[in-house]
């Protein structure tokens, strides 16, 4: 006798401790495997676009910390190298140092989370991800140190920062950068060869080359399908062309790949860190831009190799004090592009790795 | 360096091929025509010496006269940059031809426009809201859409 089947359509989300913030997915399936998958987000839309037109340049910012609010940091720094190409303003030297420090520490603090929140979903329920949160909150710490805020910071500014570090910051981030070199070593000693974790991304999930172009994705996701992309080093800003590191890619484009490049891309952060640390100059750390601040008409586009992929800003500028146009080119909105055909064929279970391996944060998603 | 092409360059280049595409060509990123758009960024896409494979952004913006279609593509092989805009002066039922069937990542891009600035785009196969809900009333990012009643 043949059992009679039919597909089931299962809701997850957009309430649910897995989905990494308010998302949705309409999974069909058949049995346990998926055959269809309709992303539906849009719970977290706060019309950040809109509300640029009715901020000024700078009031805007604290508005950007809230994209990627797991890296507030490199929002800022993307938001205001969009302005100072706008405007044509030059940042000092110092200023520019404390940019690429804070950027690559902000670097290290969100691919933590990711690496954790993925352990989290293969099973190994918080062991790894309080783990990880121990240097996390070390770099809170020194953020909080700078800018008085241990997340959303609305530190950076256009033309360079408020107030310059306090004697305090550069001793406690080199101390920081050594301890979390050798912390990275003992994350890989306890996951790199754990036999569940290779089992349940190695494989899995693949997002193939060619579909990771199309998609326009970027950033680790990019990478890890092979494609040797990532914008420090394929269009520099600020003074990234000075310092020596690797891009890490992967081959496969599976979980296990995006896993090893986060990690990878963590320990580059490190070498980045130690050589701007050594190389810290002195002088000002602001170049004077008035309050309300008119940018000449025109339009500019800046993008920076944020934690998630290439986050951009489009501004337009009508000679007001607001902006007349502000458009976020978010990555985690368009990697997400191809996550049905990474799912289909796999499991519920394999459903909640893949999605978590794409590391999005639903800020940047909606916005 | 990702270079960015010369927008008078490429505007000739482009003019050579598609004469009908372009009404002039200046210093300032490529205006296109709606009807040709899909023509020029298959050959933008396709040609050896282009070669723009990868779509880094679709955006819109709100001129109150017309909405102006902003694209921005990069090549991962040549790794040079070039943008192109397109403008639709119908503000009742503006329409612009797809590019998913080009570059997949078109495809939620479209969506969001479509959503927040009413522009509908030819051949997208799945036209629906997507960062607001269902039933939403208007297009928010428009310049007549008051905030504030």
């Amino acid at each position: 006798m043949t059992l009679k089947t039919e597909p089931f359509v299962l809701n997850i989300g957009p309430v649910h401790p897995s989905t990494h913030g308010v998302f949705r997915m309409r999974a069909t399936l058949d049995g346990e495997v998926i055959i269809d998958l309709e992303p539906v987000f849009g719970y977290l839309h706060r019309g950040i676009e809109k509300l640029a037109e009715e901020r000024t340049f700078t009031g805007f910012i604290p508005l950007t910390d809230r994209l990627d609010y797991m890296a507030s940091m490199s929002n800022n720094l993307g938001y205001v190298l969009a302005v100072e190409k706008l405007a044509g303003i030059k940042v000092p030297e110092r200023a520019e140092y404390m940019r690429v420090i804070l950027a690559e520490f902000q670097r290290i603090a969100s691919h933590l989370v990711a690496v954790g929140a993925f352990f989290n979903d293969c099973g190994a329920f918080f062991t790894p991800f309080i783990y990880m949160f121990r240097e996390r909150e070390k770099i809170y710490d020194l953020f909080e140190m700078l800018s008085g805020q241990r997340v959303l910071y609305n530190y950076m500014r256009v033309g360079g920062f408020n107030q310059d570090m306090p004697d305090e910051f550069l001793p406690a981030a080199r101390t920081l950068v050594n301890q979390i070199r050798h912390r990275l070593d003992e994350y890989d000693t306890l996951l790199l060869e754990n036999e569940i974790a290779i089992a349940r991304s190695k494989g899995v999930g693949i997002l193939p080359k060619e579909l990771a172009i199309s998609v326009g994705a970027s950033g680790p996701v990019l990478r890890a399908s092979g494609v040797k992309w990532d914008l420090r080093k394929a269009d520099p800003y600020s003074i990234y062309d000075r310092f020596e590191f690797d891009v890490p890619t992967g081959t496969a484009g599976d979980c296990y790949d995006r896993w090893r490049v986060r990690v990878a891309e963590m320990r580059q952060s490190v070498r980045i860190l130690d050589q701007a640390l050594k190389q810290v100059p002195g002088g000002p750390v602001k170049t004077y831009v008035p309050q309300f601040f008119h940018p000449p008409v025109g339009e500019a586009y800046a993008h920076i190799e944020a934690p998630k992929g290439e986050l951009g800003f489009y501004l337009v500028s009508d000679g007001s004090i607001a902006p007349y146009r502000c458009h976020i080119r978010a990555p985690s909105f368009i990697n997400l592009t191809a996550l049905k055909e990474m799912v289909v064929g796999w499991k519920m279970q394999d459903l909640i790795i893949i999605f978590g391996s794409i590391d999005i944060t639903m800020g940047e998603v909606d916005r | 360096m990702t270079v960015a092409l010369s927008a008078r360059k490429i505007s000739e280049q482009i003019k050579a091929r598609f004469p009908e595409a372009i009404a002039e060509v200046t210093d300032q990123p490529p205006v296109l025509r709606g009807e040709s758009l899909f023509a020029v960024a298959e050959y933008l896409k396709s040609s050896p010496e282009l070669a723009f494979d990868y779509l880094n952004y679709i955006t819109a913006v709100d001129y109150f006269d017309y909405f102006e279609l902003v694209y921005q593509l990069t090549s991962l092989t040549h790794n040079h940059t070039v943008t192109f805009k397109t403008r639709c002066y119908d503000r009742g039922k503006p329409t612009v031809p797809s590019v998913v069937r080009l570059w997949r990542g078109a495809d939620f891009q479209e969506r969001e426009v479509y959503d927040l600035m009413g522009i509908n785009f030819e051949g997208h196969p799945n036209l629906k809201r997507i960062v607001l809900w269902d039933g939403f009333n208007g297009h928010p990012l428009r310049k007549d859409y008051l905030t504030q009643q």
